[in-house]
Parts: structure tokens; C-alpha cells; sequence
């Protein structure tokens, strides 16, 4: 019985990473910027979309999926999935009361 | 088969001696086997103070007025009751007892993935045990809001139920351990060539039941912290005079405690796809059917939880949405009982006490299950809703599914855990009078909920007398048979006769080790080269 | 789906609670192996973080619930959250991730000393957001905007409940930013002493990625309650 390492590669480079902290700063001061400007109906799902981008590039670099095993990425999608379900079928509820 | 192919060549998880002595040799054990046993001992015990109350509550039951208890009492007594068999039997039962004990072995591995995280989990149940009993003695007195803890009940009564949910808390966080470590162990921990599908079906069911638990039960743990808050500082989430909304509880309780269901049945619909291979004599039918339904029943649980709440005054939309994808459960699990049954076509069934748990736990499950549809549909929803259909239904599902599962695992499992074997005869007995007393006591209930029983109250009119006296005679009938059961377990644990290696001729993994199993399960780690269900003398079976 | 798996203990990663070694008790092994498993410790983590993310899912959805229901007061309540002090702790968390994950890339190209001082920031960055939230809760309080106060119960309804959803969310992150300040001291430690090395990094890592949910979760919050007037 061999002893084996699985070891995770070594991932994106410290250049990378201040990149994307850079996209990560540029975009919460976008996302500041026009909360002041009514957007109507879209304001709420501009936030939510900035607020999206910036956490699949959280998870993507700095928790390096982009590196990981297809494994982490199908765990990763059913747990959202679920969540996802319990947000829809709250509100079949709570908007059509 | 080989018997005891190691004589007594090697060294049991019970006899060994580690570096910590007498009771420490358990409680800080990180051998699976030795936690399995101790979660078995503890949900034991739970069970039968369970039963207890039970018993309290069908003697007050047994005629009109007060004939034991008062009816504040009685409302401590069935709170108690649930919040005990709930999350103290029936969640933990089958995965971390036998889990604990046999997913290791039954996919050749040494132990779980993570060892130390196991104990950590033990410990958490018993705390989370602990501290539900210390809520009975403490001041303010043993809570009175059904296990469901519904505000804004919860929120106003007097009695201890920030304890208890605080119980609740620390046994959620003990199921998310185990769960967690049996999804990274089946990933990781497979022996050589045991590839998904060749994994035995009880191995399929815990993988998805432990889905559940990681996914399913933060719900419940930041809903259980909601209400403790408001009940100390009233930051009004749940609260309806400060603005809250009473059905958002149930809504978070019931994502939750729907698929918890399913953490309480998927695993004894695994113990069943083994029993029954192994007394058919036959591979089983439908073998990736069975496996992908266990996981179809872990998604689709998500999908149904409003049920509960058909009359809690929710959107119409939403109530036929959760109508129909209530239906859909019945599918897979439509799926595994008639897979069961083709696997018993032609096979040559030897009719041994675990086989005739799982005949009953057939019998029980497919009553508790068709009762389901009746309130999975609006219209009679709203009929039997709240009455005693209900408790009758979740008792025919819950007991007749999931506890009778329980012992039938036991006694399927008990020569391997204990290297005993028990009175196969004097076992039978208390099968017969399990199932006599099951029925008296719990069909009744289904007609005296028809006739318009409410449930969780502690008096009824007079024409509700004969039924339920009838329930409290089979209730005794069925404590009897219980309490035969253990008595018949315990004296084959203190002086049964030496059990073999493998005593019913099964061909998962655990039957390849000695009766009990030696520290590591495996002397070399087994390389695996076909499906779990392949019986060599598949024909003539003596 | 990995099909290549492994059958020797893994006593190693994060998921470690006590000292007792499983190993120890051996006798029929006399030479217990101990083997590694960094990516059975990854996927539990993982498996851990979706347990966070739907504990904050059930307030996400209480949240999604409420706001449709008070959408007006929501509005209103909003107004008394100070956006500078929000967008501040939103970018210094963002930075602590920066340091987080570049003291995991400085362990593996060995620079021990780069990586201590990167945890060392990442603590220093996680400190200031709390010393932050100190200032913010505090001003509330002194204007009496808290729950139960005798001010806050004369507001509107869905007021009380926004920031009764404001104190319990933001607490609750607060909570996991206390916890991850401990769990980095941890780690800065273990690094110092070569436990944490280059050949070894996992239980950083996988520190690293709770981190990393702990500003996740803050990305979530900052819009949905200083950014909506």
C-alpha cells in the first residue's frame, strides 16, 4: 500500500489574484455608484447581478474551482440548486398570497 | 460459506485494548463500530422512554375525563414524546447507528473519512439528549408546543423551549457531521474496483439520505436561532405584533423537516434492498432503479414541504404546486416497492426474523404510504387535516417504516455486531404481537381521524370511546411485544450462543469479516470485481 | 466522479476535533500507515460551507419574503444605514480575501515568512471590519434603533422588521468573522511553527475557503440592505 499525495496543483499566480481583486473593488464601486439612480424595477435585479459576478469570481479564483476536480463543481451546483428551489417555492407562496 | 475463516486468530473492536480504559475506551473511541454501537445504545434508550410517554398518553387516553394526567400534562407529554422519537430515534437511528457501523465495511474501508469528527458528532447527540431531558426538570417546566414548536406559540409560552430548541440545534449539528463525513467517505474510502454501482443499495440510501442532512438541516438550525432571539430580544422576524409572519416559520421549519422524512426513511428503504437479497437468495431486481430512486426521493423531498401547511391560509398557487409534486414522491418510492417484490419473484425465500420485519415493514409502509395521498390532496387534505388521520399516517410511515426497520436491521445485523445470536423463535413471537398491536393500535386512529378526532387533545366525546379503547388495548399488546423483543436481545447479549461468520448466507462485505468484526474491519483491503447481490449457489439453496 | 480511492485512515485536515489518534488503539496493525487525503479534507470542507451557505440562505429568504411584503419601509428603513461605513467594510473584506488567498500561494512557493505576514493582515483586515461594525452598531444604538427599543417599536412594521433582519444577518456574519479570526490566529501559528508547510497545507486552505465564504456571504448583504434607497 503506497502512500499517495493529492496534492492540489499550485493555482492562479499572485499577479492573478490582484487582478481580480482589482474587478472585485472596480465593481463594488460601480454597484455604489448607481444605487443612487432609480432604475425602477431593474434596480434590485442589477445589484443582485453585480453581486453575483463578483461572488462566481470569488469562488472561481480566489477558492480555486477553476483548478478543482469536475467534483467540486457538480457539489457545488446541487447545493445551489436547492437553494435555489427553496427561494421559488417560498415565493409561489409569499407573492401570490 | 467459510465459518470463522480467522478462528480466534484476531482481536474484536469489542475486546481490544486502545490506550484509554473502561468506559473511556468508548466514549473517546473514533472506531466507528464502537460509535455505531454507542448511538445504538443511546437511541435505544431514547426509544423506550419514548415508548413510556406513549404508554402515559394511551392510558389517559383509555376513557373520557382525566384518568391519569392533567391536560397541560398531557401537552408536555406528547411534545416530549415527538421531540424525543423525532430527533433523538428516528433522524439518527439507522444511519448513525448502523451507518456508523457498516458503510465502512460494506464499501471495504478501515473507517470513515473523518474519525475524530465522528466522535465529535456522538457527543453532540448526546448533549443535544441531555440537555433536551435537562428542559424537563429545569424551571419553567417540560415545553408544551408540539415538537413542531409552531409560533407564535413557541414564542409566548412560559415553559423551557429555548432549551429544547437548543436541543434540536446541537442534535441538527451532530446529523450534519455524520452526514458530511458518509458523502466524503463514500467518495473517497471505496475499496479498489468498487465503482458507484457496485456499492450495496443500504450504501445508495445513506449517501442520499446524508444529501439531506447537509443540505437540509442549516434550515432548520438558523430557524431554531430565530426563534431563540426572539424570544430574548424580539427582533419581531416571527412575531406577528411586531410585523413578523407566523407561516414564514413554517415554511423554513418545513423545508427542513420534509426532506427529514426522508433522512428517516431513505436509510431503512436500504436496510430492506439488503434484507431482501439476502433471504430471496436472489440478486436484486432493478438494482439502478433502486439506486437512483433513493437519490430522486432525496431531490424531489425538497419540493413538497408545504404540505404541512395545505390549511395555514398560504397562496393557492403554491398549494396546488405543492399537491402535485407531492404526488411525484410517490413515483420513486413506487419504484423500490415493486422492484422489492419482483427480487422475491421465484426466489427462494427463507422466512427468518429479519425477512419478516421487512414483510411487515411492506405491509405498514404501503398502508402509512397510500394514506399519504389522501393528504397529500387538497380537497380530503382539508377534511383530515389536524386530526388524528394524520398521527395514524406519520405512525404507519415513521414506526411502521422507519422503527420497524430499526429492529429488523438489528436482528439482520446482530450476529455480526455482537458475534451472538439471539432466540429466532421467541423472536418471532414478538414480530407477531409487533404487528397485532401496531395495527389495533394506530388503524383505529385512521377511522377516529375520518370520524373527526382532533389530534393533541387530551379529552373526546363519547362516540369516540370504543375506538379508542381498542387503540389503547393494541397500544399494550404492542409495548409487550417490544419489550419481548428486547428481553430476547439482551439475554443473547449476555449469553447467546457464539454466532458464525456469516449465519443468513449474505454476500455484502460485512459477511467476508468474522462475527464481530476485528479493529480494522479488513485484514487487506478487498478488491472488488462484481455487483453486491451476486449469490454463487444461486439455485439450490439449502 | 474520482474513481480512484483509498483505504487508509485519514487522520489528517481540518475536520479534526480531538487529540485522540484512531491509529493508537491498533493491535492487530502494528504499523499503522498514516495516509493523506487532501482532497477527501477539501470536499469535506466544501460540504461544510454548503451548510453555511443555506443557514444564511433561511435569512436570505426571509429576507426575499419580507421585502416584497414591506417593500415601501424597506426603502425607508434603508436611509438610516450609513452607505461610507457599508462600502467601506465591503472593500476591506474584499482585500482580506486578496491577503487570504495570497498567503496560500506564497506557502506553496515555500516563503513562510510572506505567508505569516499575508494571515497576519488578513486578521489585521478582518479586526478593522469589526471594530467597523462596532462604530455602526454603536451610533444605532445611540439612536435608539435596536430591538425592542421603545423608538424602533413606534416605527411602521416593516421597519421593525428590517432591521430586526439588518441586526440578525449582520450579526450573524459578525459572528463567522470572530470565528474566522480565531481560525487564522490558529493558522498563523501553525505556519510559524512548520506545521502548515509547503508540503502541507491543506487545513490552510480550507481555512482560506471559509474565509472566503465569510465575504461571500458580505457580498450578499452590503446591496441588499445600505444600497437600496
Amino acid at each position: 500500500m503506497e502512500i499517495t499525495h493529492t496534492h492540489s496543483k499550485s493555482h492562479t499566480g499572485y499577479g492573478g489574484y490582484v487582478l481580480i481583486w482589482l474587478i472585485l473593488i472596480g465593481l463594488t464601486v460601480l454597484t455604489v455608484s448607481v444605487s443612487g439612480i432609480d432604475f425602477g424595477n431593474a434596480t434590485l435585479p442589477l445589484a443582485l447581478l453585480i453581486a453575483t459576478i463578483k461572488s462566481v469570481l470569488v469562488i472561481n479564483i480566489f477558492m480555486h474551482i477553476k483548478h478543482e476536480d469536475k467534483i467540486f463543481r457538480l457539489f457545488i451546483g446541487v447545493a445551489l440548486l436547492i437553494l435555489i428551489v427553496a427561494f421559488v417555492f417560498t415565493a409561489f407562496d409569499v407573492f401570490f398570497r | 460459506m467459510t465459518h470463522q475463516a480467522h478462528d480466534n486468530s484476531y482481536v474484536s473492536y469489542l475486546d481490544y485494548k486502545g490506550k484509554h480504559s473502561g468506559i473511556w475506551a468508548w466514549l473517546l473511541s473514533t472506531d466507528h463500530k464502537r460509535i455505531g454501537l454507542m448511538y445504538l445504545t443511546g437511541i435505544m434508550l431514547f426509544f423506550v422512554a419514548g415508548m413510556s410517554l406513549g404508554f402515559v398518553m394511551k392510558t389517559e387516553m383509555l376513557s373520557r375525563g382525566e384518568t391519569l394526567v392533567d391536560a397541560q400534562t398531557y401537552n408536555a407529554l406528547f411534545t416530549l414524546h415527538g421531540v424525543i422519537m423525532i430527533f433523538l430515534v428516528i433522524i439518527p437511528g439507522i444511519p448513525a447507528a448502523f451507518g456508523n457501523f457498516f458503510l465502512p465495511i460494506q464499501i471495504g474501508a478501515k473507517d470513515v473519512s473523518f474519525p475524530r469528527l465522528n466522535l465529535f458528532s456522538f457527543w453532540l447527540y448526546m448533549a443535544g439528549g441531555v440537555v433536551a431531558l435537562s428542559s424537563l426538570f429545569l424551571q419553567g417546566g417540560p415545553i408544551d408546543t408540539g415538537w413542531t414548536f409552531y409560533v407564535p406559540y413557541s414564542l409566548r409560552t412560559n415553559t423551557n423551549v429555548s432549551l429544547a430548541l437548543l436541543a434540536a440545534f446541537l442534535l441538527g449539528f451532530s446529523s450534519i457531521l455524520t452526514g458530511l463525513n458518509f458523502i466524503t467517505t463514500v467518495h473517497r474510502l471505496r475499496a479498489p474496483g468498487m465503482g458507484f454501482f457496485r456499492m450495496p443499495l443500504f450504501i445508495w440510501a445513506l449517501y442520499s439520505t446524508a444529501w439531506i442532512q447537509v443540505i437540509a438541516t442549516p434550515v432548520i438550525g438558523i430557524t431554531i436561532v430565530l426563534v431563540i432571539v426572539e424570544r430574548l430580544f424580539s427582533i419581531g422576524i416571527f412575531d406577528p405584533a411586531l410585523g413578523g409572519d407566523p407561516i414564514l416559520f413554517q415554511h423554513l421549519f418545513w423545508i427542513y423537516s420534509h426532506p427529514a422524512v426522508y433522512i428517516m426513511i431513505l436509510p431503512a428503504m436500504g436496510v430492506v434492498s439488503e434484507i431482501i437479497p439476502t433471504f430471496a437468495k436472489r440478486t436484486i431486481f432493478g438494482y439502478k432503479a433502486i439506486a437512483f430512486s433513493s437519490l430522486a426521493i432525496a431531490f424531489i423531498g425538497y419540493f413538497v414541504w408545504a404540505h404541512h401547511m395545505f390549511t395555514s391560509g398560504m397562496s393557492d398557487l403554491a398549494r396546488i404546486i405543492f399537491s402535485l409534486f407531492t404526488f411525484l414522491v410517490a413515483i420513486p418510492s413506487g419504484v423500490k416497492v415493486f422492484n422489492w417484490v419482483a427480487t422475491l419473484y421465484k426466489g427462494s425465500i427463507e422466512p427468518r426474523v429479519p425477512f419478516l420485519f421487512v414483510m411487515m415493514f411492506i405491509f405498514l409502509f404501503s398502508i402509512g404510504g397510500l394514506t399519504g395521498l389522501v393528504l397529500g390532496n387538497l380537497a380530503t387534505n382539508i377534511h383530515t387535516h389536524g386530526t388524528y388521520f394524520v398521527v395514524a399516517h406519520f405512525h404507519y410511515v415513521m414506526f411502521g417504516g422507519t422503527v420497524i426497520i430499526l429492529f429488523g436491521a438489528l436482528h439482520y445485523w446482530f450476529p455480526k455486531m455482537f458475534g451472538r445470536m439471539y432466540n429466532e423463535k421467541v423472536a418471532t413471537v414478538s414480530v407477531i404481537l409487533i404487528f397485532i398491536g401496531f395495527n389495533g393500535l394506530y388503524f383505529t386512529m385512521f377511522i377516529l381521524g375520518y370520524m373527526g378526532m382532533p389530534r393533541r387533545y387530551w379529552d373526546y366525546l363519547p362516540e369516540y370511546q370504543l375506538l379508542h379503547t381498542i387503540s389503547a388495548i393494541g397500544a399494550y399488546i404492542l409495548i409487550a411485544g417490544i419489550l419481548l423483543m428486547l428481553h430476547n436481545l439482551w439475554k443473547a447479549l449476555r449469553k447467546g450462543p457464539k454466532a458464525v461468520q456469516n449465519p443468513w448466507g449474505g454476500v455484502t462485505l460485512e459477511w467476508t469479516v468474522p462475527s464481530p468484526p476485528p479493529l480494522e474491519n479488513f485484514d487487506e483491503i478487498p478488491i472488488i470485481t462484481h455487483g453486491p447481490y451476486e449469490f454463487p449457489e444461486a439455485k439450490g439453496v439449502k | 466522479m474520482r474513481e480512484a480511492t483509498y483505504n487508509e485512515q485519514v487522520t489528517d485536515g481540518t475536520m479534526n476535533i480531538k487529540e485522540t489518534n484512531p491509529i493508537s488503539h491498533a493491535v492487530s496493525e502494528p504499523h499503522p500507515h498514516v495516509h493523506r487525503d487532501d482532497i477527501g479534507s477539501k470536499l469535506g470542507m466544501w460540504l461544510f460551507l454548503f451548510t453555511e451557505i443555506l443557514l444564511f440562505g433561511g435569512l436570505f429568504i426571509l429576507y426575499m419574503a419580507y421585502r416584497f411584503q414591506y417593500s415601501e419601509a424597506f426603502h425607508i428603513a434603508a436611509r438610516d444605514l450609513n452607505v461610507n461605513i457599508g462600502t467601506l467594510n465591503t472593500i476591506i473584506l474584499l482585500t482580506s480575501s486578496l491577503t487570504m488567498a495570497l498567503s496560500i500561494a506564497a506557502i506553496q512557493k515555500g516563503k513562510r515568512i510572506l505567508s505569516m505576514t499575508l494571515i497576519a493582515s488578513t486578521i489585521a483586515f478582518a479586526a478593522a471590519f469589526m471594530v467597523n461594525k462596532y462604530f455602526e452598531w454603536g451610533a444605532k444604538f445611540a439612536h435608539g434603533i435596536y430591538p425592542g427599543s421603545s423608538h424602533l417599536l413606534e416605527k411602521e412594521k416593516g421597519e421593525i422588521i428590517f432591521f430586526g433582519l439588518y441586526y440578525s444577518m449582520t450579526g450573524l456574519h459578525g459572528i463567522h468573522v470572530m470565528v474566522g479570526i480565531i481560525l487564522l490566529s490558529i493558522m498563523f501559528v501553525s505556519v510559524w511553527r512548520g506545521k502548515t508547510n509547503p508540503d502541507k497545507f491543506i487545513i490552510l486552505e480550507n481555512s482560506g475557503l471559509y474565509w472566503h465564504l465569510v465575504d461571500l456571504i458580505w457580498i450578499f448583504l452590503f446591496p441588499l440592505f445600505y444600497l437600496i434607497h
